[in-house]
C-alpha cells in the first residue's frame, strides 16, 4: 500500500535541503582553505610544489566526482578496515573536489595580477610572502568572486551525486519519498525546483558581480 | 592496514571494463552532436523576434544549468513515464535512451551560453555587410556568423565536452552499463571494490586526455590548417 504525497512528505523534502546546504558549506569551506594553499603553491616559485598541486588539480578535474566518492568511500574501508557511515567519505571527497576547482580558479586570478606589482614590491624590499599576502591575494580574490560564486552553484548541484552512495541529502530524500509514494511525477520536479531555488539566485548574483567587476575595471582603465 | 590489494579480478574483467568505456565514449559522442545542435538552434532563437520564444529558450537554459544532472535524469527516466501513464501515452524510454536525451539536453544548455558568447564576438559590421548584400537573417547566421562563432567558442566547448564525458558516470544511477555502471556490477560480484574503482578512475583520466587530444585535432583540422593566420587578413 503506498502513501500519498502530502504535507508531511513535502516537509521531509524541505528538511532534507539542510543536508544539501550543510554538505555544500562544509565542502566549500574546507575546499577554500585547501584551495587557497593550492593556488598559492601553483603560482609560487617552488617547482616540486607546483608539480604536485598541478597533479592534484589534473586528477580531480580529470575524473568524475562519482568516482572520487567511490574511491574515498572504499579507500577509507581499505585503510581502516571497517565500513564507516558516508559522512566522512562524502565531506572529504567533496572538499578535495572543491579544493581542486577553487585552486584552479584562484591560481588564474593570482596570475592575472600584473607582474609589475611584483617588481614594485621587490623594489620596496618586500619578500615573496608579504607581497603575496598583502598585495597580490587581496586583489586576486576580489576578481575571483564571480567565478567562486559560480563554482558554488556547481558544488551544490554536485552534492546530489552523494545520493548514489546512500548519503541522505535532498536527492536521496526524494528517492526515498518516491519509494513510498510511487509518485515520481510529483516528487522529482519538486526536488528540481528546490535545487533551482538555491542555485538560481547564486547564478544571478555571480552574473551581476561579474558585470559590476567588468564596469569597475573599464572605468578604472578609462581613468588612466 | 591489513588490506591486501588484488588486481587479478580487474585484469580478468578488463574486456568488460573496456566495453563499458566504449559505451561511455559512444553516448558522450552522441550527446556532443545533439547537444551542439540544440545549442546552435537555441543561440539562434535567443535573438528571435517573438518574446515567447526567447523566454522559452532562457527558461530551458536557466532551469538546466541550475538543477543537478542526476535529477534531470530522474525526471526523464522516472517522471515522464508516470506522466505518460496518466495521459495514456507511452513515454517509457530505455535507460540508454533516457541517458542520451538527458546528456544532450544538459550539454545543450551549457553550450547555448558558450555559442552565444561566440556569436556576440562576431563584429556587428559583418552582419550589417551581410544585410547590405541582401542576405536573409538565417543566411547571415549560417554563412557569416556561425563559423566564426564556433571557432571562438570551440576551446570552451571542448572543455564542456570533457565535463560531459566525466559527468556521464552519473547515468549509472539509472542502470546504464557504461564504465561506472559496469564497474559497479563487477565490484559487487568480486568484492574488490577499491581496485575496480581505482581502475575505472584511471580509465576516465585516460579518456579525458584522449577527448582533449581528439578535440584539439578537430580544432586544428577545422579552423587552423590551410587558413591564413589572423594577421594576414
Amino acid at each position: 500500500m503506498s502513501r500519498d504525497f502530502g504535507a508531511g512528505e513535502f516537509w521531509y523534502l524541505i528538511l532534507a535541503v539542510r543536508w544539501t546546504v550543510l554538505l555544500s558549506l562544509v565542502a566549500f569551506l574546507g575546499g577554500a582553505i585547501l584551495g587557497l594553499a593550492i593556488a598559492v603553491m601553483r603560482a609560487g616559485t617552488i617547482a616540486p610544489l607546483r608539480w604536485v598541486t598541478a597533479g592534484f588539480i589534473q586528477l580531480f578535474q580529470g575524473t568524475p566526482v562519482l568516482m572520487q566518492l567511490f574511491l574515498v568511500y572504499y579507500g577509507i574501508t581499505v585503510v581502516f578496515g571497517l565500513r564507516l557511515d558516508p559522512w566522512p567519505a562524502v565531506t572529504l571527497a567533496f572538499t578535495c573536489y572543491a579544493a581542486a576547482f577553487l585552486g584552479e580558479i584562484w591560481r588564474g586570478c593570482i596570475q592575472s595580477i600584473p607582474a609589475g606589482q611584483w617588481d614594485a614590491a621587490r623594489a620596496l624590499g618586500l619578500g615573496w610572502g608579504v607581497t603575496m599576502a598583502k598585495i597580490v591575494l587581496p586583489q586576486a580574490l576580489r576578481i575571483s568572486i564571480p567565478a567562486t560564486v559560480g563554482f558554488l552553484v556547481q558544488l551544490v548541484k554536485g552534492t546530489s551525486v552523494a545520493a548514489i552512495i546512500g548519503f541522505v541529502e535532498l536527492t536521496r530524500a526524494g528517492q526515498l519519498i518516491v519509494n513510498v509514494t510511487f509518485q515520481p511525477m510529483t516528487v522529482y520536479p519538486i526536488i528540481a525546483l528546490l535545487y533551482f531555488a538555491i542555485c538560481w539566485p547564486l547564478s544571478l548574483l555571480s552574473r551581476r558581480l561579474e558585470k559590476r567587476l567588468d564596469t569597475g575595471r573599464q572605468t578604472a582603465l578609462a581613468g588612466m | 592496514m591489513k588490506y591486501v590489494f588484488q588486481f587479478g579480478p580487474v585484469l580478468e574483467n578488463l574486456p568488460r571494463l573496456l566495453l563499458g568505456a566504449w559505451l561511455t565514449v559512444k553516448l558522450s559522442a552522441g550527446a556532443m552532436l545533439f547537444g551542439t545542435a540544440i545549442a546552435v538552434v537555441c543561440a539562434f532563437l535567443q535573438n528571435a523576434k517573438h518574446r515567447a520564444v526567447r523566454f522559452f529558450v532562457r527558461a530551458y537554459v536557466e532551469f538546466t544549468r541550475n538543477t543537478p544532472f542526476l535529477i534531470q535524469l530522474f525526471i526523464i527516466y522516472f517522471s515522464l513515464p508516470a506522466l505518460g501513464q496518466q495521459l495514456g501515452i507511452r513515454l517509457r524510454l530505455d535507460a540508454w535512451e533516457a541517458a542520451l536525451i538527458g546528456m544532450s539536453l544538459n550539454l545543450g544548455a551549457y553550450a547555448t551560453e558558450i555559442v552565444r558568447g561566440g556569436i556576440d564576438s562576431v563584429a556587428r559590421g559583418q552582419i550589417e555587410a551581410g544585410a547590405a548584400l541582401g542576405l536573409r537573417r538565417f543566411q547571415i547566421f549560417r554563412l557569416i556568423v556561425l563559423r566564426q562563432a564556433i571557432k571562438v567558442a570551440f576551446p570552451a566547448l571542448a572543455s564542456q565536452f570533457v565535463l560531459l564525458m566525466l559527468g556521464s558516470s552519473i547515468i549509472s544511477a539509472i542502470s546504464v552499463e557504461e564504465l561506472t555502471g559496469m564497474t559497479n556490477t563487477l565490484q559487487s560480484t568480486t568484492f574488490r571494490s577499491f581496485e575496480f574503482y581505482f581502475a575505472a578512475t584511471c580509465f576516465y583520466l585516460v579518456m579525458a586526455f584522449g577527448f582533449r587530444a581528439v578535440l584539439g585535432a578537430i580544432y586544428w583540422l577545422g579552423f587552423v590548417r590551410g587558413r591564413p593566420a589572423e594577421g594576414d587578413r
